[in-house]
């Protein structure tokens, strides 16, 4: 009876508590599948190493140790391409990229939701199919685009085209659809231009579709690996440099495991941040008939 | 009727009948301009990166192109070539298949049916629920922990669980053994699923009009099933709609998956699908011509089947 407390009950729906119950075994039995795997990378990074290799392999630390944490450190003074440079690009490519999506894509989807003119439909349009394939088809071209711009090797080939990602731009246009247009129509009558009405009227009341774009685009960002663009070595990611890591095999497995916690961590901690502002957005998210 | 004359006569004037669709797009470009301004950043990137390339792509798969020579015409060759002479595209083509019918469909009705549960608990449990199951899919490179899992040697956790259970004596190469890869794919992919869809569904149910429950309470829905059926499907049709594209797209889109853990290429190819296949001709092989062509095959399936899903789900509670 006690964990059917966590159940809201309806006042007027008749539920079932045998179905209720079996539901709750359901959500449990796959919430430890999801959870499991995260729980077990989490105990890894505080693992020494001896717990590391022991058989039978044991799931939680018995001793844990922020020794992987130091040889970590000790790491990052000692390679040939510091791991601190690692860092700084991905935070880099992260944090511009990130920025300069919600940016751009606000800018784009504040007409698109707000007004109708010449070419807004089809423009529109065009981003929903975008929406049905994936980078991959592009990929072929892209290359060629980069080559041509210059762009191989620098880390504008993976900020550069994240800008227009499209999902971004789609969630941004459902999202402003709801401002009244009342508020709009208030400001030009003070003389404000559209500029204005974008930057400290439309912008402000869309806080949480930023943090929902944020969540979309940091991890994609946080995650990459330079892909086929990036090869000088300085100019590498920090997830680049974890798959270095894991091959210096039995030795760094310890740092390893910290290193894939430090990525794991900053985009979960950052959706649970932004987790209310997301559902709020996501709510304005479907497609309409 | 005197107004409307009135307004015609003076249009005619101003604009000479000749060059009136020109003027028309000159005055609604100007009158527009900054709306246009406004969009033109992100417009100019997306078809620069996005819009452009699949037209280029869709050329150059008429072409034979290694990019050294020029450019070569070749007709339908790359196609007929990819359909009739490549044993791998047909692996390819088949195993991409497999997500699609089955990844696809399950992690959409996964993602509808925790959200589901999800939302008939306390706002509090939900928030961490939500947590749980839409951590796997932004916590990018984690699923190398499955490596772990599924390690070939004992210390791998699935092999240390059933050499200690005694279902097996040996090890199991779960990565490098033809009839395992693909399911293991599979299940580590769903995992990852999760993504975006599941969370439009919670917010999607969350905002299902209490008022429409009641109403229908009172017109005498009696459990949860039917509540499911009438009211919630119906109302949550745009998200349904929006979930399947997300979902349908990523279950097509498998690689960076397939190569972390079986490898590239995977043992035969067992794990082998359109995108890696893709990625051998155009970062390895350097055959673009050919490599757009198999990107021109994954376009048409991924528009294809999302034209077809989208029509179905549209049909829901009709």
């Amino acid at each position: 009876m006690k964990m059917m407390a966590a159940f809201r009950t309806p006042k007027k729906l008749n539920r079932s508590f045998t179905v209720s119950f079996l539901l709750f075994v359901l959500l449990a039995l796959f919430g430890s599948f999801m959870a499991l795997p995260l729980l077990y990378a989490v105990n890894n990074a505080f693992k020494p190493l001896d717990e590391l290799f022991i058989f039978p392999p044991r799931f939680f630390v018995n001793n844990p140790t922020l020794d992987n944490f130091y040889d970590l450190l000790a790491l990052m003074g000692n390679s040939w391409v510091p791991l601190s440079r690692y860092i700084a690009n991905t935070l880099l490519i992260t944090i511009v990229g990130t920025a300069g999506h919600i940016l751009l894509a606000s800018a784009a989807a504040y007409p698109l939701a707000k007004y109708r003119f010449m070419g807004s439909k089809t423009l529109f349009s065009i981003v929903v199919l975008s929406l049905m394939f994936s980078p991959h088809v592009t990929a072929i071209p892209n290359y060629m685009v980069m080559s041509w711009l210059g762009w191989i090797n620098a880390h504008a080939s993976i900020i550069v085209p994240s800008l227009a990602f499209s999902l971004g731009l789609f969630l941004m246009k459902q999202f402003m659809e709801q401002i009244p247009d009342a508020l709009l129509e208030a400001a030009k009558i003070d003389g404000a231009n559209e500029y204005r009405i974008y930057w400290s009227i439309v912008m402000p009341n869309v806080k949480p579709a930023w943090l929902t774009l944020m969540i979309l685009q940091f991890p994609m960002l946080w995650g990459t690996d330079g892909g086929s663009f990036i090869y000088s070595e300085n100019l590498k990611t920090l997830h680049y440099a974890l798959g270095q890591i894991t091959l210096g095999g039995i030795a760094r497995a310890g740092v390893g495991a910290a290193v894939a916690l430090i990525l794991m961590i900053v985009p979960i901690s950052l959706f649970i941040i932004s987790q209310s502002s997301v559902i709020q957005t996501m709510a304005t998210s479907g497609m309409k008939d | 009727m005197q107004a409307e004359t009135t307004v015609q006569a003076m249009k005619g004037s101003i604009h000479p009948k000749k060059r009136s669709r020109w003027a028309y797009v000159m005055s609604e470009l100007k009158r527009n301009k900054h709306y246009y301004l406004l969009m033109s950043p992100y417009m100019i990137i997306f078809f620069l990166f996005t819009v452009i390339p699949v037209v280029f792509s869709l050329g150059l798969s008429f072409f034979y192109f290694n990019m050294l020579e020029f450019p070569r015409f070749v007709g339908w060759q790359n196609y007929s070539r990819l359909f009739l002479n490549d044993d791998i595209f047909m692996i390819a083509l088949k195993n991409t298949f497999m997500f699609a019918v089955i990844t696809g469909p399950v992690s959409y009705i996964a993602c509808f049916v925790f959200a589901w549960i999800i939302n008939e608990l306390t706002p509090k449990v939900r928030a961490v629920m939500t947590l749980i199951f839409y951590a796997p899919a932004i916590s990018g490179n984690v699923f190398f922990i499955w490596l772990i899992v599924f390690s070939g040697d004992s210390y791998g956790y699935l092999n240390g669980f059933l050499m200690k259970a005694g279902f097996i004596l040996e090890p199991i190469q779960w990565l490098l053994d033809e009839k395992y890869i693909l399911t293991i794919v599979m299940i580590v992919q769903l995992w990852l699923s999760l993504g975006t869809s599941f969370l439009a569904f919670i917010a999607g149910l969350q905002t299902i009009d209490k008022t429409l429950v009641e109403a229908g309470a009172v017109d005498g829905i009696k459990n949860r099933w039917q509540e499911l059926w009438f009211i919630t499907l119906p109302s949550m049709r745009p998200q349904l709609l929006f979930g399947a594209v997300m979902q349908i797209t990523a279950s097509f889109a498998v690689a960076d998956i397939s190569i972390a853990l079986a490898g590239f290429p995977s043992v035969n190819y067992a794990a082998h699908t359109v995108v890696t296949h893709l990625m051998d001709y155009g970062t390895i092989r350097f055959e673009m011509g050919y490599a757009s062509a198999i990107a021109t095959v994954l376009f048409g399936l991924m528009i294809g089947t999302n034209m077809l899903t989208q029509k179905m789900l549209r049909k829901i509670g009709e």
